[in-house]
C-alpha cells in the first residue's frame, strides 16, 4: 500500500500501470491475505472497519459479504458496480482511470473472503474509453499472475470480465444490474431473495461499488483500527467527494468520512466564485434532497445526512449559486427521473412522467394553482411503492425542491 | 436484406460469448459489436443476434429499445452528445446546446443532411467537474465553450 497513508487516488500520471502500483507495494496485501488469512477473518476485519458502501445505499460491505450462504457447492459471483450515472458523481471514473489495480486487488481480497472465482465489472456504456484502460490493466495483471489461475502459488483463481452497459441509469440498482448482465432490460427484481442468496445466474452474488472495493486493500494492509483512525466509528476511512457546480475548484476530493459539507465546499473546492452567493447544495447526487445555505454545517456521512432529511448517496455535491432559477433545477430533476424510470413499477413510471408534464406546463404557461400540491402528492404516491430505490430517488429531491423553494417557484410561475 | 457481421466482428462476437456461463448474457456486448460495425442495429441484425445466442428475436428487440446507446436507425458518422443535467445546466449547457444547434442547423435528435454529425442530449456523462461537457464518438470534451465546440465541429466535419 502507498506509504503516504491511505490514498485511493494516486496523483502521478502513470499510476494506473502495474509497474507503478507494484512500486507502491501493490498486490502485497492480496498476497498476504490469500496465503495467510482465513476468509472469515477477512470478513471480520472489514466489518470491524465499518466500511460502508460508497455507491449510494451506504450498506456495510462486511455485513453484505456475510449474507452469502456458507457451504454452497455451485458458483458464486462478484459484480463490481461501475455504472456510475448519478448526476453530480464522477469518482469511480477516476478510480478506474488512475487506480485500476487497486480495484483489482480489492476484488481479489473480496473474492477470497467470499469464495468467489468469477467477477464481472459492469461499466456504464458512456465510459467505454475508461473501460478500455481497465481492460489494459487487467491484461497486465493477468500476465503477471495477479488475475487468473493459481494466485500467489495457491489453488485459488479469479477470472475478471468487463461488461459494458448501454445507457440506462437504472442499471446502477443492483438487481437491475444483474438483469442487464444476463442480457435483459435493466429492470429491478423482486426481493427477497436478495442477490447474496440468489443473484447472477441464480447463484449467490456479491455486488459492490468500485470505490468500496478499491478501499478494501487498505483495511487489510493496516488493519481496521488504523482505518478507523480516519472517518467515524460507524462509517470509517476516507471517501471520494465530488464537487461540481458553482465552485472555484470543481473536482474529486479524498477526505475523511464526516468532513463537514461547508469545509468541502469552501476550503477544498475553493468556495463559490467571486460575487456569487450560495443558494442551495445537493449533497449526494441528484437523488439527495437539496440543502439550504443554513443547512451545510453538517458532517458528510451516511447517518448525519439521513438525520438531516437528505442523503449522502454517492457523495456528489452540486453547488447551486444565487440567481439560479429553481424552476429550471426542478425541471432538470423531473426530466431526469422521467427519462430514467425503467417502467416496471406503475407508480414510478406514471408518477415521474406526470410530474415532468406538470413542471413543463408550469414553465410554459404558469400551470394551474394546485400544481405544486399535485406534484407533492404524486411524489408521495411513488415513495415506498416501488421495487427499487429509484422511486424514492425521484420523489425525495422533487419534494424537497418544491417544499424548500415554494415561494420562489410560485412567484416564478405567476409572471 | 439479411445480416452478417464482418469476419473480424464475428470472431470478436464468438470470443465474447465464450466469456459468459450462459450465451444469452452476452447480448449487450454482442449488440455493441454489431453497432460498431454497422452504425446501427437493424431488424435483420436483431434476428441474427437472437439466433446466435439462442433466444427469441423479441428478447433482442426488448433490449435494443430499452438502452439509449443502441440505435435502430443509422446516425451521423459522428455523434455529439451534449449533457444538460444540473451541473452542466448551471455551467451554461443550454446555451452551448443552442449554439451547436444553430451551427449545425439541426435540433437535438437530428442528423446533418450530409450525414456527418448527429446531435443528441444526454443526462450526466460523469464529467461534472468539466461542465458543461459533451462527448463525441465516446471522447469527452469539457468545459465546453462556444469557441471550443466551434473548433470541434470544424474538426469533425473535416474528418467526416
Amino acid at each position: 500500500m502507498p506509504e503516504n497513508g491511505f490514498r485511493l487516488l494516486p496523483l502521478d500520471d502513470d499510476s494506473w500501470r502495474l509497474e507503478a502500483y507494484l512500486r507502491r507495494g501493490g498486490y502485497e496485501t492480496a498476497r498476504k491475505v490469500l496465503t495467510s488469512m482465513a476468509p472469515e477473518a477477512v470478513i471480520a476485519e472489514v466489518r470491524k472497519a465499518s466500511l460502508r458502501g460508497r455507491g449510494g445505499a451506504g450498506f456495510p460491505a462486511g455485513v453484505k459479504w456475510g449474507f452469502v450462504p456458507k457451504g454452497v457447492s455451485g458458483p458464486k459471483y462478484l459484480c463490481v458496480n461501475s455504472d456510475e450515472a448519478e448526476p453530480g458523481t464522477f469518482k469511480d471514473r477516476l478510480v478506474l482511470l488512475r487506480a485500476p489495480h487497486q480495484l483489482l486487488e480489492g476484488m481479489l481480497i473480496t473474492a477470497f473472503a467470499v469464495g468467489i472465482r468469477t467477477a464481472f465489472i459492469y461499466v456504464r456504456g458512456e465510459y467505454a474509453l475508461v473501460a478500455r484502460r481497465l481492460e489494459e490493466a487487467i491484461v497486465e495483471a493477468r500476465s503477471a499472475g495477479y488475475i487468473g489461475p493459481r494466485l500467489f502459488g495457491t489453488d485459488l483463481s479469479l477470472d475478471v470480465v468487463v461488461h459494458l452497459g448501454a445507457g440506462a441509469y437504472i442499471c446502477g440498482e443492483e438487481t437491475a444490474l444483474l438483469e442487464s448482465l444476463e442480457g435483459r432490460r435493466g429492470m429491478p427484481r423482486v426481493r427477497p431473495p436478495f442477490p447474496a442468496v440468489v443473484g447472477l445466474f441464480r447463484s449467490p452474488t456479491v455486488i459492490n461499488n468500485v470505490e468500496t472495493l478499491a478501499t478494501v486493500p487498505q483495511i487489510l494492509a493496516r488493519g481496521a483500527d488504523s482505518f478507523l483512525s480516519r472517518g467515524l466509528p460507524k462509517d470509517g476511512g476516507t471517501r471520494l467527494y465530488c464537487v461540481s457546480g458553482a465552485v472555484r475548484r470543481p473536482g474529486t476530493y479524498e477526505l475523511a468520512v464526516g468532513t463537514p459539507l461547508r469545509e468541502i465546499i469552501e476550503v477544498h473546492a475553493g468556495g463559490t466564485p467571486e460575487g456569487k452567493g450560495l443558494k442551495a447544495v445537493i449533497p449526494g447526487g441528484l437523488s439527495a434532497p437539496v440543502l439550504l445555505p443554513g443547512e451545510i454545517d453538517i458532517p458528510m456521512d451516511v447517518d448525519s445526512l439521513a438525520r438531516a432529511g437528505s442523503m449522502l448517496g454517492s457523495a456528489g455535491i452540486v453547488v447551486i449559486p444565487e440567481g439560479t432559477p429553481m424552476l429550471d433545477v426542478l425541471h432538470a430533476t423531473a426530466r431526469f427521473y422521467a427519462h430514467e424510470s425503467c417502467g416496471k413499477c406503475t407508480p414510478c413510471r406514471i408518477g415521474t412522467s406526470w410530474i415532468l408534464k406538470i413542471v413543463g406546463r408550469l414553465r410554459r404557461d404558469g400551470g394551474r394553482p394546485a400544481d405544486f400540491d399535485l406534484i407533492l402528492r404524486l411524489a408521495d404516491g411513488i415513495k415506498g411503492k416501488t421495487l427499487c430505490p429509484l422511486g424514492e430517488g425521484a420523489a425525495m429531491p422533487i419534494q424537497a425542491l418544491v417544499t424548500k423553494f415554494r415561494g420562489e417557484l410560485e412567484r416564478a410561475v405567476a409572471r | 436484406m439479411s445480416y452478417a457481421p464482418a469476419p473480424a466482428a464475428l470472431r470478436k462476437i464468438e470470443e465474447t460469448i465464450a466469456l459468459y456461463p450462459e450465451k444469452s448474457a452476452a447480448l449487450l456486448p454482442v449488440l455493441h459489436i454489431i453497432q460498431e460495425g454497422s452504425g446501427f442495429i437493424s431488424p435483420e441484425a436483431e434476428s441474427w443476434a437472437a439466433a446466435k445466442l439462442g433466444i427469441l428475436p423479441v428478447r433482442v428487440r426488448e433490449v435494443v429499445s430499452f438502452y439509449t446507446m443502441f440505435r435502430r436507425a443509422p446516425a451521423g458518422r459522428s455523434t455529439l452528445q451534449v449533457c444538460h443535467n444540473v451541473s452542466c445546466a448551471l455551467a451554461g449547457a443550454e446555451d452551448i446546446l443552442r449554439f451547436i444547434s444553430e451551427k449545425l442547423g439541426i435540433a437535438p435528435g437530428e442528423t446533418t443532411p450530409d450525414g456527418a454529425i448527429s446531435l443528441v442530449t444526454v443526462e450526466c456523462l460523469g464529467h461534472c467537474d468539466n461542465a458543461p461537457c459533451l462527448q463525441f464518438d465516446g471522447v469527452d470534451h469539457g468545459p465546453a465553450t462556444r469557441e471550443s465546440v466551434a473548433a470541434l465541429i470544424e474538426e469533425l466535419k473535416a474528418h467526416a
